[in-house]
């Protein structure tokens, strides 16, 4: 008998009461901490603060002890599914397990204690990093020079998205429009809008990827450029991506990598060779900082030879000398980030990327590929993959006959999911495939937790097959600190803010 | 799926129910459904110009933003104000309470070539 796959079911959350906030907690006069024997002068706030500054009643702040404070934040954490609990099979998200080396090297004084104004002469090890992460983000992809500025994903896009309006720019051209599928992810848009230009889709053809006969079509001399990912939002291989670029590149627009997927083609494919001019990389999510929840990340942005002159700078540089300084390249577009980019998360990227070399980076996208085609291959029968083909990291199957059936929607697996011990799936992404499940089992998951997850999602359709219906699930999730939560009221009534008067009830 | 006879739709999923001097727009029961629970609805601005195909208005659900599309061409003369406050009504009453706008159509010939309901329901059992 094989070993048990890793079920997250078997953690100690607690139970379902809610913790008080920390205002309920607050007792008048209760301190955190004092340091009443520093021997500092104190000084009055009238001398530091005029007084049309100062506040005429005191800030209503919580008073709480520091035991009952971490013991609140505890209790909170105690709550939560992390990647460090169990499988985060979260689609298009990369929820890999994250080796603790990586936040160890984080967490070094010599990088985690320098300001980042220091002059070069006293940084040349961390600029050394920089460098180093730089050059091997380019052999990745297949670039010839990167930005590092970038705060994350999305940063990367606008950063993308103003390179190819300064080269058009600069070549006397003025380009309106940007060409993204319609399986794309929704910051493609939206970098789309706040960059100023305008937005033409292309639609996807039976096979998964993008029609070429309709992006024909809608190329023209005001196309700047393509936004693309590949594999693409289904988790399918874009097989004519050498022509898709070919045509895009006749119209004289450029072709935009969104890195969102690297993780599937490390050390296999680079996206040089497949015709992109501007490569944006998620290093937070492909490499190893821990994310979800609102960062931080970095999204480096690398480029072919002829975008190199209108690179964000200063940026980090080999000098003649050996030695390492800053260098703002001739056209440069600007900075992105007030100091040199999210640098403890370039620093994880690094050291993931030392720790595991070249051949550990193409295991890595091995592997991924191969527990995803091996749960998409596992769950047949169970529920229907959206387009059926060898898929690539991600598989993204659909609850739609077993809706019809028996009323189980993709929100109700993905609830039931939560009981039997993993974390959800996304669910309704891409938009284009009805009751979506998509599935991203990483590479960092054992063969066993990828079969106990399998298990799982089929335990979850069999109930509802044997029942006829989907009561069961519905009523899902029922062993969690928060049961079913009512999306569309917290969507139309949104409470964002905690307001004291009225008892935290309104705000 | 609910696909009322007196109405005409389009293959994107919008109705249409023409009257004397305009005709009144919304969504099928069939896109409510698909939709989901409905949490915001832009609407379209009174007295704007608008081109049969072109974007009208804008519905989130929890699961995605959706585009609603014009189905004629004319100028936008009323708007279902109701719908900023109870989105959920194009969910619970996509062809009554739920209506987003009214359109005074500009050329008579694009209403001829919109749906009717067998036509419309082919469609949707198409998907």
């Amino acid at each position: 008998m094989s070993a048990p796959g890793g079920r997250a079911a078997s953690a100690p959350l607690m139970g379902r009461a809610a913790e008080p906030s920390l205002f309920d907690l607050s007792e008048p006069g209760r301190l955190s901490a004092s340091f009443r024997t520093s021997g500092l002068p104190e000084w009055s706030l009238a001398d530091l603060v005029p007084e049309e500054f100062r506040a005429t009643e005191p800030v209503q702040l919580p008073e709480v002890a520091e035991r009952d404070l971490v013991a609140h934040f505890t209790r909170l954490t105690h709550r939560q599914y992390s990647v460090d609990l169990g499988s985060y099979p979260l689609g298009s998200c990369t929820m890999k397990y994250n080796p603790k080396s990586c936040d160890a090297a984080a967490s070094m004084p010599g990088f985690a204690d320098v300001h980042p104004a220091s002059p070069p002469s006293m940084i040349q090890g961390w600029l050394e990093v920089l460098v180093e992460l730089e050059e091997a983000l380019c052999a990745i992809t297949g670039m010839a020079a990167a930005t590092l500025q970038p705060a994350a994903g999305a940063a990367g896009e606008l950063t993308g998205l103003m390179l190819m309006r300064a080269y058009h720019d600069h070549g006397g051209e003025r380009r309106t429009r940007i060409i993204i599928p319609d399986t794309s992810h929704g910051t493609n848009p939206a970098s789309v809008a706040l960059a100023g230009y305008e937005i033409t889709t292309v639609g996807t053809n039976e096979r998964g990827s993008v029609d070429l006969r309709h992006l024909r079509e809608v190329l023209g001399p005001d196309v700047a450029g393509m936004m693309l990912t590949n594999p693409n939002t289904l988790g399918l291989f874009e097989e004519e991506i050498v022509e898709v670029a070919a045509a895009v590149h006749d119209a004289g627009g450029l072709m935009y990598y969104d890195g969102a997927n690297l993780n599937a083609i490390l050390g296999v494919v680079r996206p040089g060779d497949m015709g992109f001019d501007i490569v944006h990389m998620n290093v937070h999510k492909t490499f190893a900082t821990p994310h979800g929840g609102g960062g931080p990340g970095a999204g480096p942005v690398a480029v072919r030879e002829g975008l190199k002159e209108f690179l964000p700078g200063p940026r980090p540089v080999r000098l003649l000398s050996g030695s390492f300084g800053f260098e703002t390249p001739a056209h440069s577009i600007g900075r992105l980030h007030s100091w040199h980019g999210n640098a403890l998360v370039l620093l994880r990227a690094w050291a993931y990327l030392r720790l595991n070399g070249a051949d550990g980076l193409r295991s890595v996208s091995d592997v991924a590929v191969l527990n995803a085609n091996w749960l998409k291959e596992r769950l047949r029968g169970v529920y229907d993959a959206a387009y059926d083909r060898p898929v690539m990291h991600e598989c993204v199957l659909s609850a739609e006959a077993l809706q019809k059936e028996t009323g189980l929607r993709a929100l109700d697996v993905a609830k039931r999911l939560l009981e039997l011990g993993f974390h959800a799936p996304t669910v309704y992404f891409p938009l284009i495939v009805h009751e979506a499940l998509m599935i991203e089992p990483t590479e960092t998951e054992s063969p066993q937790t990828v079969a106990a997850l399998a298990e799982a999602l089929e335990q979850i359709a069999n109930e509802a097959r044997a029942a006829g219906s989907a009561t069961d699930a519905k009523a899902a999730p029922r062993t969690t600190p928060v049961g079913r939560v009512d999306e569309a009221r917290a969507a139309r009534h949104l409470i964002a803010t905690y307001d004291q008067r009225d008892d935290g009830a309104q705000g | 799926m609910n696909v009322p006879e007196e109405l005409f739709y389009t293959s994107d999923h919008e109705w249409v129910r023409p009257s004397e001097s305009a005709v009144r727009v919304g969504i099928t029961d069939f896109a409510q459904d698909s939709l989901g629970d409905i949490v915001f609805v832009e609407l379209p601005t009174v007295g704007a110009a608008v081109t049969k195909g072109g974007a009208l208005s804008e519905v989130e659900s929890t699961k995605s933003v959706s585009e609603v599309y014009a189905p004629v061409s004319g100028k936008v003369v009323a708007c279902n104000e109701q719908l900023r406050s109870a989105p959920e009504l194009l969910n619970s009453d996509p062809y009554g309470d739920g209506w987003i706008c009214t359109i005074e159509a500009s050329d008579p010939a694009e209403l001829k070539a919109l749906l009717g309901p067998e036509e419309y329901r082919a469609v949707i059992d198409g998907q």
